[in-house]
C-alpha cells in the first residue's frame, strides 16, 4: 500500500536562532502531489524551514500540517516526511542496498519485504546492479541518486530537498534535476525542493516560493516572477536591472521627465521595474517613452545588450541583433504597461 | 626515507626483547651465573600456571571478568561524556572535561584511600564489584576523551538523516552513531582494558586481597623468589594485551582508525 501525496500548510511559522530571526511569520499552502521550489539567498531561512517540516526543529510560533493533519508534536521519525541533505549523508558502515533499505529497515519490514523494493528503487535511480557496492566507492552522482532513493523508496507524502545537487558539477546538476522531476511525477508525493540558483528553481519546479530575511516574498509559477514580480525584492532577486523612480497618479505611474505607464496602484511615490527584455526602441515619441542616448551596445548572442541615458537614468535594453542602433544615436525606450510592475516605496523623508 | 623500516624494527626489537629472557625464565629448571642460557629446560612453568592450587586459572577468569566489564562500562559511560565534550558548547565545558581528567592527573592512590570508606560502606569492598566500579576511575577519563575526539569529529547530520528516515533516538545510536563511532570505541575499549588488566594498587585496595587477579598473583610470585613461577606468569599476563593489539590492528586497519596509527602497527 503506497501513501499518497499530501497537501502542506505552514501557519504563521517563526523560528529563532538567539537573536537572529530565521524565519519570521511564514504562513504557505502547497497543494498535494505539486513541486515547489523553495529558493532564496543563502541565510534566508529555507532550510530552517525544511528541519521544521521534517520534525528536525521545532517552530516557536504557528501551526504545520500535512494532509490537514498538525504535524507538530510528531517526533520526525514518526512523520511521512523523507529529507535528502546537501550532503550524500550514505552510511558509511552500509552497502548501497543496506543504505537504501535503511528506512524501511527501522520500520520493521523484513529482509525479505525490503530486498524487492530496495531492487525496484535502484532501477528507478538508474543504478541495477551496484547494490552490493559498498559506498566509499560511488562517484558524486550516484551518491546522490542512492540518497534519493534511500528517501523515496519510504514512499513519503512529502520530499522534502535541501539543496541535494549543489554539490555537483552543472551537467550532472540538469541530469539529476530531471531525474527527481520524473521521480515526482512517477511517485504520489509532494515535493519541495530548497535551492538558492533561480535558474534551476525555474527549471524545475512548478511553483516557486521565494523567500528572503526569513520572511515569504513570493509564491506563485515561476512565470509571476518574471512577468509581475510579487515584491519589489522578488523583482530584483529575479534580476530586473531597471527600477525607474516616480509616483502614482490616479492609476499612472509618471517619471519627473514625463513617462506615463497605467498601473493599478494607489496614489504615492512608487517604483516601476522592468525587465530588459520586455523594453522597446522607437524612433518617435509617445506618452509611454522616454528619451535617451545609446552610451553602450555589447553583442550577447541572441540579442544586443544596450545602455540607455534617461532623464530618469541608465537603463539597460535588449534589442534584436538587427536593431539599427548607434552609440552616442539618440531613441525613444518604450515602457510597455503590460510588462512593467509598480510597487509604492516609502515617501522620501 | 629508508630510516623508517630500520627504526620500526628499533622499536619493535626494544619491545619484544625484555620479553625473550622472561620466557626462557619461564621454561628454565636450572639457570645459574655465568649461563647464557638455562642449563635445563623444565616444563614446571607451565604447570605452575595449570595448578588448581595456584589458582593462575581463576585468576585468569577473574581478571577477564573484570578487564572485560571495565572496558564495557567505561565505553558505556564514556560515550554520552564524549558526546558533551565533543559537541556540546556549553558554560563550563572546560571544567567538566577537566574533572573527568581529574582521576588521571590525582594519583588513583589517594582518590581511592578517600573513597574506600565508602566502597566498606555499602558492601563493595572485598567484592569482584567493587573491583569493577573503582576500576572506572582511572579508565573512564580515557574513554571519554578518545570518544570525544571522535564524537568532535563526527558529522552529526548523519543522525539528523537516521531521524528523518523514520529511525527514533535509540535505534539511531545503535544502528548509525556506534557503528560510526567503532574505530573510536575499539580503540577506547583496549585502553580501558589495557589499563585495567594491569591495574594493581587499586584492585589491592578495595579487592582486599579477595579478588584475585593476575597482577596480583604476580606480585605474590615474584615476592615470594620463585622465578620460573614468577616468569611463567608474566608471560601469561603479557600475552593477552599483545594478542588483543594485534586484534584491534586488524580491526581498524583500512578503515578511517587507520588514522589513528594503531591500525597501522
Amino acid at each position: 500500500m503506497r501513501a499518497s501525496a499530501a497537501s502542506v500548510e505552514l501557519a504563521g511559522i517563526s523560528k529563532r536562532f538567539g537573536d537572529t530571526v530565521a524565519v519570521a511569520d511564514l504562513s504557505l499552502r502547497l497543494p498535494a502531489g505539486s513541486f515547489t521550489a523553495l529558493l532564496g539567498p543563502s541565510g534566508c531561512g529555507k532550510s530552517t524551514t525544511l528541519a521544521m517540516l521534517a520534525g528536525l526543529l521545532a517552530p516557536e510560533a504557528g501551526d504545520i500540517a500535512l494532509g490537514g493533519a498538525s504535524l507538530l508534536g510528531v517526533a520526525a521519525e514518526r512523520r511521512p516526511v523523507s529529507l535528502v541533505f546537501q550532503k550524500p549523508l550514505l552510511f558509511p558502515h552500509l552497502s548501497v542496498a543496506q543504505n537504501v533499505g535503511f528506512g524501511l529497515r527501522m520500520r520493521g519490514l523484513t529482509r525479505r519485504d525490503i530486498a524487492p523494493r530496495v531492487q525496484a528503487m535502484l532501477e528507478r535511480v538508474q543504478l541495477v546492479g551496484l547494490g552490493a557496492r559498498r559506498v566509499g566507492e560511488l562517484s558524486g552522482g550516484q551518491e546522490q541518486r542512492v540518497a534519493l532513493a534511500r528517501a523515496l523508496v519510504l514512499a513519503p507524502r512529502l520530499l522534502l530537498l535541501d539543496e541535494p545537487f549543489s554539490q555537483l558539477d552543472p551537467e550532472l546538476r540538469a541530469e539529476m534535476r530531471a531525474l527527481v522531476r520524473a521521480l515526482h511525477d512517477e511517485a504520489t508525493t509532494t515535493t519541495l525542493f530548497v535551492t538558492h540558483d533561480r535558474a534551476e528553481a525555474v527549471e524545475v519546479a512548478d511553483d516557486i516560493v521565494l523567500m528572503l530575511d526569513g520572511r515569504l516574498a513570493g509564491h506563485g509559477r515561476p512565470e509571476l516572477f518574471y512577468c509581475a514580480p510579487p515584491t519589489l525584492e522578488a523583482a530584483r532577486f529575479f534580476g530586473v536591472t531597471n527600477e525607474i523612480v516616480g509616483s502614482v497618479c490616479s492609476g499612472c505611474f509618471r517619471d519627473r521627465s514625463g513617462l506615463a505607464v497605467r498601473c493599478n496602484l494607489a496614489d504615492g511615490p512608487a517604483v516601476l521595474v522592468v525587465r530588459p527584455e520586455a523594453l522597446r526602441i522607437s524612433g518617435t515619441e509617445s506618452p509611454d517613452s522616454l528619451p535617451g542616448r545609446v552610451t553602450a551596445a555589447r553583442f550577447a548572442g541572441t540579442h544586443l545588450a544596450l545602455e540607455v541615458a534617461t532623464a530618469s537614468g541608465a537603463l539597460g535594453v535588449h534589442v534584436p541583433v538587427d536593431s539599427p542602433v548607434q552609440i552616442g544615436g539618440h531613441l525613444h525606450v518604450r515602457v510597455p504597461a503590460e510588462a512593467s510592475t509598480a510597487f509604492m516605496t516609502k515617501q522620501p523623508s | 626515507m629508508g630510516w623508517g623500516r630500520p627504526l620500526l624494527a628499533l622499536l619493535i626489537a626494544g619491545l619484544l626483547l625484555p620479553l625473550v629472557p622472561l620466557l626462557a625464565w619461564a621454561v628454565s629448571g636450572q639457570w645459574r651465573y655465568p649461563g647464557l642460557v638455562p642449563q635445563r629446560l623444565s616444563g614446571r612453568g607451565v604447570r605452575i600456571l595449570t595448578d588448581p592450587r595456584s589458582h593462575v586459572l581463576s585468576g585468569v577468569f577473574t581478571s577477564t571478568l573484570i578487564s572485560v566489564s571495565v572496558a564495557a562500562l567505561a565505553c558505556a559511560i564514556g560515550l554520552p561524556a564524549g558526546r558533551a565534550i565533543g559537541v556540546y558548547r556549553f558554560r563550563g565545558r572546560r571544567l567538566v572535561q577537566f574533572l573527568l581528567l581529574a582521576p588521571v592527573i590525582v594519583p588513583g592512590l589517594a582518590v581511592t584511600l578517600g573513597i574506600q570508606v565508602f566502597f566498606i560502606h555499602y558492601g563493595l569492598a572485598a567484592s569482584t564489584l567493587g573491583v569493577v566500579l573503582v576500576q572506572l576511575l582511572p579508565t573512564v577519563p580515557y574513554a571519554a576523551t578518545v570518544l570525544g575526539a571522535a564524537f568532535a569529529n563526527l558529522d552529526l547530520d548523519y543522525e539528523r538523516q537516521a531521524r528523518a528516515l523514520g529511525s527514533g533516538p535509540v535505534r539511531t545510536l545503535v544502528f548509525v552513531t556506534i557503528p560510526l563511532l567503532r574505530p573510536a570505541l575499539i580503540l577506547a575499549g583496549l585502553f580501558c582494558f589495557l589499563i585495567s588488566w594491569n591495574e594493581y594498587v587499586l584492585t589491592l585496595l578495595v579487592g582486599a586481597g579477595q579478588v584475585q587477579t593476575l597482577p596480583l598473583l604476580l606480585f605474590a610470585a615474584i615476592g615470594s623468589s620463585d622465578t620460573t613461577a614468577a616468569a611463567a606468569l608474566g608471560v601469561l599476563v603479557v600475552l593477552p594485551p599483545l594478542l588483543l593489539i594485534g586484534l584491534a590492528g586488524r580491526l581498524l586497519a583500512g578503515r578511517s582508525g587507520a588514522a589513528i596509527g594503531l591500525g597501522r602497527l
